[in-house]
């Protein structure tokens, strides 16, 4: 799951869903599960639209598509363009292990759900917030051409929409960019502050 | 300046601020639950470390418990978690509520009950319902796995504050009008992305007159309208609710920490990034008529047309009334429904029985409803049987069932079937929530009632 962030150049999968909730982004039936096999939640990723009540592929949803149903590797729907609210609803980080289990790296969106936005950083997916117009340009864009390329640069922090030249700076902390540029995560970070932890408990009010 | 009630919580937890990063945030209180605490225990396993602070952790299973017997879970990744959470639990030092055990019940009813969950506190679970315990004046939020595993190796999380906001309601709520209408009304008005980004404080008359069971649902639903916490102030209600309670402070500690906790409040010029202000005379009993909790309209309103709206707009709300069958304009009150389920973290409280009681009482269940009535833990259960309520029940055709989350989310026995129309106390109406292709209409525990007597649904205030 960890893994460095440079530069990500790829073609992207529009989900155009507004308020897509992590319900949808995978069922609960999914949750049942006690790891984190990648190739299992990437399976069950967005399953009910995907499938139907008896497995088939559902074919006019966006993942079946021929054009966008090609799975995610290098250059290739690398990238998803969610709606707004992307992830809203559960605080289920499966939802983050489908995502990354498909093998998607980023996603765009005008907004991310609080909870949802901090497990797909923690899971090394990169949320990245553009502006509405930037987001819709972007759907138009792909619908014109689903080949379009999208060019996100995690050390300068920009999302560059090649079909139009258009790029905006997105926002991440220096913390959090330090971390996925060098794949890093926050619970290591966490356990090297143990003796700041225990000096603070010593000073606290409890009431 | 530490202001905000907000603010004092999280400033009196802060360990450190990291430059251009986030906040090393300390956790009083970590909640686990089957679901999203295995993979939590497998890190600190891997990594080879123990719990740091195991006594401040509590865990119990809850998604996946029976609600008709709980001898044994017929599912095998699900009775999976529940026994993994129980082995990780004696692993790792941490007490568990087992399923079945007079301690056991949902996370968000039992935390509060049990005394748990204290004003001033920060309370964490790998759960987006924990802003639940924010009504007892705790900063409580929903985190994901990787974070329940920080604090379970750290008993800290790294966040960015969020933006402060506060929703006051003010006046006195008509009769046949709940808590829950009151959290459907504020989703409806700031949709369910309005609070995004921001912690919000529930103020004014209405909360200081609201019973702790009504505080409990409305911050339950704070994440509906995108806001991870919701907090209350703690006062009288609030001391009263706790005292005696099995893990509250006793004798002299409890003296200190009430004085403490009086302390609590957002000071009289407090500043907020947003502020609203909404008048409870406005609100009526509310249902939901669309697949967010924030689509929702009061009981004797009917759906929203398509006229004004963008096409993107449009599409959405077509989308929505396609899945749950109903039509533009059309008028909800009436509509036969399958299911009604009584219970969740949002309504599975004494109060909540009561109110379903007071309704049926006399009255017998609709012969086309199937009706879960499901406490949201052993304690309530044994209350509900205490004060009589479970002959009522029994007498108007309803079954009482035993603790669980139940119909909320399908990940036990109770799912709606493909197609079926639920009238639920619960907290989402997405899509396949309730059971893949169910169709879920949210409401109080009142209409609720209601529309399990008449079969369709019905405004409380008719059968009064």
């Amino acid at each position: 799951m960890k893994q460095k962030f440079n530069i990500i150049k790829s073609t992207c999968i529009p989900v155009a869903i507004d308020n897509c909730n992590t319900d949808l982004i995978i069922p609960a039936r999914y949750l049942a599960s006690t790891t984190r096999d990648p190739k299992f939640f990437g399976d069950a990723f967005m399953h009910d639209l995907r499938y139907d009540a008896n497995g088939k592929p559902v074919a006019d949803f966006v993942m079946n598509k021929p054009e966008f149903s090609e799975a995610p590797h290098e250059g290739c729907h690398e990238i998803i363009v969610g709606g707004q609210n992307w992830g809203s609803g559960s605080s289920r980080e499966h939802a983050a292990w489908a995502i990354a289990g498909y093998g998607v790296r980023v996603v765009i969106s005008s907004s991310f759900a609080d909870i949802h936005r901090n497990n797909l950083l923690n899971c090394f997916v990169l949320p990245v917030v553009v502006t509405p117009a930037f987001q819709q340009e972007l759907f138009a864009s792909i619908a014109k051409d689903p080949q379009t390329i999208v060019t996100v640069d995690v050390p300068n922090q920009t999302v560059t929409n090649e079909a139009t030249g258009h790029s905006e700076k997105f926002e991440i902390n220096g913390y959090k960019k330090h971390c996925l540029v060098n794949a890093l995560d926050d619970i290591d970070y966490l356990l090297t502050q143990k003796d700041k932890t225990e000096a603070f408990e010593k000073t606290m009010k409890k009431y | 300046m530490a202001n905000t009630l907000f603010d004092k919580i999280w400033d009196s937890h802060v360990v450190q601020v990291i430059p251009d990063g986030p906040t090393q945030l300390y956790i009083d209180r970590l909640y686990g639950h089957e679901v999203t605490t295995p993979q939590a225990f497998d890190t600190l396993r891997d990594k080879g470390i123990k719990a740091f602070r195991p006594q401040q952790i509590v865990a119990m299973p809850d998604h996946n418990t029976p609600s008709d017997q709980q001898e044994v879970i017929n599912d095998p990744i699900g009775r999976k978690q529940v026994d993994t959470l129980a082995a990780n639990c004696k692993e790792f030092g941490i007490k568990h509520f087992a399923m079945g055990t007079k301690d056991n019940g949902i996370i968000h009813v039992v935390g509060p009950e049990k005394g748990l969950s204290l004003p001033g506190m920060t309370i964490v679970c790998g759960d987006s319902h924990t802003s639940t315990h924010g009504a007892v004046g705790a900063l409580a939020m929903g985190i994901g796995t990787s974070e329940v595993a920080e604090v379970l190796a750290s008993q800290c999380i790294l966040q960015s504050k969020p933006k402060s906001m506060r929703i006051n309601i003010e006046g006195k709520l008509k009769t046949g009008v709940t808590a829950k209408d009151v959290a459907l009304y504020i989703m409806a008005q700031m949709t369910t992305s309005g609070a995004t980004g921001y912690a919000v404080e529930y103020a004014g008359s209405t909360i200081r007159n609201m019973s702790m069971e009504g505080r409990l649902t409305l911050s339950n639903l704070s994440i509906e309208m995108g806001s991870r916490a919701g907090i209350i102030a703690p006062d009288e209600t609030t001391f009263e609710y706790l005292k005696g309670r099995e893990y509250a402070p006793k004798g002299a500690e409890w003296d200190k920490a009430v004085a403490y906790w009086r302390t609590l409040k957002s000071a009289d010029d407090a500043v907020f990034d947003k502020e609203v202000t909404y008048r409870a005379e406005d609100i009526k009993p509310r249902i939901t008529y669309g697949t967010n909790p924030g689509a929702g309209i009061a009981i004797d309103e009917c759906v929203p047309t398509l006229d004004g709206l963008s096409d993107a707009e449009k599409a959405q709300l077509t989308a929505q009334l396609d899945y749950m069958q109903f039509r533009p304009g059309q008028k909800l009150e009436g509509t036969p429904v399958d299911y009604c389920f009584l219970g969740a973290c949002t309504n599975g409280r004494i109060e909540d029985f009561r109110a379903f009681a007071s309704i049926v009482k006399g009255r017998k269940k609709a012969a086309n409803v199937v009706a879960w009535l499901v406490p949201g833990s052993w304690l309530v259960r044994q209350q509900i049987i205490d004060e009589g309520i479970d002959k009522i029940l029994e007498e108007s055709g309803f079954e009482l069932r035993l603790p669980s989350c139940s119909s909320c989310l399908a990940m036990n026995p109770d799912k709606v079937p493909a197609g079926k129309l639920s009238i639920s106390t619960s907290n989402r109406n997405f899509v396949g929530r309730q059971g893949p292709g169910a169709r879920t209409v949210l409401a109080s525990p009142l209409t609720v009632a209601a529309s399990a007597i008449t079969g369709v649904i019905t405004d409380p205030r008719k059968l009064f």
